[in-house]
């Protein structure tokens, strides 16, 4: 019976994140928002569990994934589970994070199941350690200005192009060049 | 930054993602690779002279057949490991297929064969140079799908740099087709596959450091 009941939520979450995920796809960026916030709460249940032995590292880890789910959404194919989607990211930045610390600690993963992620959730958000602000200021003027003004100051594309005299495909360009940087960035870092 | 500041930066001007579907991008990489290889092919080799019979003998369209099923079987596999969470279900069979096949009709050939004859079938007149020159019409290739792969996301970057290597092989060995004198069904199924092999191990090997994300 439970396991019906824990079924049955699995679905309902899956159905309703995919729901949002192909409408921020499609342009909807409310919707879009609304599923990067109840996804992080989902990631940071999973990753909690998963590191244990270093607490510190989980607010970090769930805001990287996030912007690696936000760089890789064009991988994402709507006839495919997201959950399955969505797993393989997080648990490729868990390996990732392992990999970078020296295997002190080895991936013990014992609970592998493909419903997990979405039937856990925890909005408990505790303080990330890393400064993504800082980080964005060391990128060069042509991927920061993009992302500063579209992103942080709400400008359009076109505003954006006629405040830096830049062109709008190289705005286009340096947010999405941006966001990669960083994320290239926070692994080459921690 | 909190993470509530993150996703209200990554979603604001999110806008629709437009881009080309994976499978389209591999196409245009394994063309321009190809287009590549063939002018590598004409460059520092040449076409074979008898081309124009070869084409009328059904070991020539062995051969191709050959190494262009191990080109789509890789492509295949390329293809799902660019993407998150993606199966590999058949894939795996679907390039043990025309591997398993040439190998099949490279025991037969053997085994029809007069003893005397076993080893010129095995060995030809090119087995030093040929799996080399496979690797080396695979460089294009190569590169551009790897370029490809880069833009995706792939979890096992291990298997997809291995996937990688053996699309660009198969479709140098296609290329190299149009040079290779052989005709021998055992010399296939053992030197061109190791041709395609080269540039998957190399693959394999870069997958962990050129495939990151």
């Amino acid at each position: 019976m439970q396991r019906i009941n824990r079924e049955a939520g699995f679905r309902a979450r899956e159905d309703r994140l995919k729901d949002l995920l192909v409408r921020g796809l499609a342009g909807d960026n409310a919707a879009y928002q609304v599923f990067l916030t109840e996804l992080s709460a989902h990631l940071r249940a999973f990753l909690r569990r998963r590191l244990v032995s270093l607490p510190d590292e989980i607010e970090d880890l769930v805001q990287e994934t996030l912007l690696a789910v936000h760089n890789q959404r064009h991988t994402y194919d709507s006839a495919q589970p997201l959950s399955a989607w969505v797993q393989a990211i997080a648990r490729y930045k868990l390996v990732d994070l392992f990999r970078r610390r020296a295997g002190h600690e080895m991936l013990n993963d014992p609970l592998e199941e493909d419903m997990e992620l979405f039937t856990t959730a925890d909005s408990d958000a505790a303080e990330a350690r890393r400064d993504l602000n800082k980080l964005l200021a060391d990128l060069p003027d042509q991927l920061r200005l993009p992302i500063m003004h579209t992103k942080l100051e709400g400008l359009s594309v076109r505003e954006a192009a006629e405040m830096t005299g830049m062109s709008e495909s190289a705005i286009k360009v340096g947010v999405h060049r941006g966001l990669k940087a960083l994320a290239a960035k926070i692994r080459g870092i921690t | 930054m909190k993470t509530e500041d993150l996703i209200t930066l990554l979603a604001t001007g999110a806008g629709a993602v437009a881009q080309p579907p994976a499978a389209q991008r591999y196409v245009v990489a394994v063309g321009w690779g190809a287009a590549g290889a063939t002018l590598l092919m004409l460059l520092l080799l040449q076409v074979r002279q008898d081309l124009g019979q070869a084409l009328l003998l059904p070991m020539f369209w062995v051969k191709v057949g050959f190494v262009a099923s191990l080109a789509a079987g890789s492509l295949f596999a390329a293809l799902r490991l660019s993407r998150p969470g993606a199966e590999l279900n058949w894939v795996p069979v679907a390039l043990a297929l025309p591997v398993l096949g040439i190998w099949a009709i490279a025991a037969f050939t053997l085994i029809e064969a007069e003893p005397i004859e076993r080893s010129k079938l095995f060995y030809g007149d090119t087995w030093k140079s040929c799996p080399l020159l496979i690797a080396l019409l695979s460089v294009p290739v190569f590169a551009a799908v790897l370029r490809t792969m880069q833009d995706l996301a792939p979890t096992r970057p291990r298997l997809a740099g291995f996937a990688a290597g053996l699309l660009s092989g198969s479709v140098a060995a296609v290329v190299y087709c149009l040079h290779c004198p052989e005709m021998g069904a055992p010399f296939i199924a053992f030197w061109y596959l190791l041709g395609a092999l080269i540039p998957a191990g190399v693959g394999a090997l870069l997958g962990n450091s050129v495939l990151r994300w």
